[in-house]
């Protein structure tokens, strides 16, 4: 990346894999539980988390010097709440479908616990261009493992991926289903994206050693 | 100037401030969007009855798409003849009766005396008429809601349901196609009886080919949603069958 720095493009990358949300720091997991059962809906609360994680970091940045400490939770609270709040609205205006498809996923945005885990560990501490790459590196490595996980459960659960029917027609038979293949209906449940997720962290350190803890 | 932002009157005053500023960038933004919002919430109701109707745009045969906002209002003027608002035994016609939100209406209705209005709209599709009916229940985690057209027998010509917050891949596909598409055909009325029509699990009829058991297949893990889209059914448009049973 030649228009980052080496320690800029490490605050992006580095939450892609090594020191990612989910995988690593288990942050942000209930809402990668619940919206994982299709692809789109998980790439969608991708994209809005990271805008909320980008923008939301810049302004607390930004307000870092002024902010009260006592009630510095209620102000980041606030910001992530106004922000969503607008993503809501914008979104109702001139993507009214996409909005119905989100409904309530847009509002879960505000207690996703990787926005207030950003503000509070990084975003009180550093300037508002390392907050702003900061703020997208996490969003991505969230929405990272949101969209593997989503492209499992619904190619496996449903047999689709955005809603086409990818391995056949399972009520008529035909494509994959014809040789006996069945839609594995566990994996639309919200238990299976847990253990897509620990699946997940299983490759990642097993493949990189030095992720492991101690006991 | 250095601040110290520990004392107490510097956290009232910049609460004060954050309220302040944030109220408004909210309040100004609510109200510069709400023409616009109003608007598409108007065109999907069209969208929707039109949809119930089997006026639509679909081209796959898994498709569920709505006739476009730019032209769903001269649609609907076009296919919807007459829209009437039913209050106890009045019938009156209203040209705005799509705009009743039945929400409040059966909010009302609980306080005992009042009569709640329902709308309800007769359309014409190939010469043929058309009833569509919205009704309104609870899934699993929230509201949900539909529209359903039927004959002048209470048969079933096609429906729309949404819902506003089941979970994707499980209550969220009763507004699949091949959810809804089941539904017609079925009848209401069994051997002129009001009886409904029940979201079943393990009907035996999996690609619902029988039309009278006045049963439709569940979705796998949505056991809630089918049940309260069972009792939205069931209760909604039961108000209506005295309409119908005067029409014969």
């Amino acid at each position: 990346m030649g228009l980052l720095s080496k320690k800029d493009s490490k605050l992006i990358l580095d939450p892609l894999a090594d020191n990612n949300p989910i995988t690593i720091q288990v942050l942000g997991i209930c809402s990668a539980l619940a919206i994982t059962a299709q692809l789109k809906p998980s790439i969608v609360m991708a994209i809005s988390v990271i805008f909320v994680l980008g923008v939301g970091n810049v302004v607390i940045s930004l307000l870092r010097n002024v902010i009260p400490s006592k009630i510095r939770i209620i102000v980041q609270l606030i910001v992530v709440a106004t922000l969503v709040i607008m993503v809501d609205q914008v979104l109702k205006a001139y993507a009214y479908e996409l909005s119905k498809e989100l409904s309530v996923f847009i509002g879960l945005i505000i207690t996703n616990c990787i926005i207030m885990g950003r503000f509070e560990a990084f975003a009180l501490g550093n300037g508002p261009w390392k907050s702003f790459l900061d703020g997208i590196g996490n969003a991505l490595g969230y929405g990272v493992i949101l969209i593997i996980v989503g492209f499992f459960r619904e190619l496996l659960g449903s047999g689709t991926l955005f809603g086409i029917k990818v391995l056949g027609d399972s009520v008529e038979k035909t494509g994959l289903y014809a040789i006996g293949y069945e839609n594995n209906g566990f994996m639309v449940l919200p238990p299976m994206a847990l253990i897509v997720v620990g699946i997940i962290i299983w490759v990642q350190r097993s493949k990189n050693k030095a992720l492991i803890e101690e006991n | 100037m250095a601040l110290d932002t520990e004392k107490n009157s510097y956290t009232v005053i910049f609460s004060i401030i954050m309220v302040i500023v944030v109220g408004s960038i909210l309040a100004g933004f609510a109200n510069g969007l709400k023409p616009t919002i109003k608007a598409n919430e108007r065109y999907e109701k069209q969208q929707n009855i039109l949809y119930a109707m089997g006026i639509n745009e679909n081209e796959g045969p898994n498709d569920v798409e709505f006739i476009p906002t730019d032209r769903v209002e001269a649609e609907f003027v076009k296919y919807i003849k007459k829209q009437f608002v039913i209050q106890g035994d009045e019938v009156i016609e209203d040209d705005q009766a799509y705009l009743i939100d039945i929400k409040k209406e059966s909010a009302k209705a609980k306080d005992g005396d009042y009569q709640r209005r329902l709308p309800l709209f007769l359309g014409e599709k190939d010469g043929e008429e058309i009833y569509v009916m919205p009704v309104r229940g609870k899934g699993l985690w929230d509201a949900i809601w539909g529209f359903v057209a039927v004959d002048r027998t209470m048969k079933i010509q096609g429906v729309y349901f949404d819902h506003k917050a089941e979970t994707p891949g499980l209550g969220a596909e009763i507004k699949q196609r091949f959810f809804m598409d089941d539904f017609t055909g079925e009848s209401f009325l069994d051997d002129g009886v009001y009886s409904g029509i029940k979201v079943a699990k393990g009907n035996n009829d999996p690609k619902n080919e029988d039309k009278t058991d006045q049963e439709v297949d569940a979705l796998a893990g949505a056991t809630i949603t089918g049940d309260g889209l069972s009792v939205m059914l069931q209760k909604d448009v039961k108000m209506y069958v005295s309409y119908f049973k005067k029409l014969k």
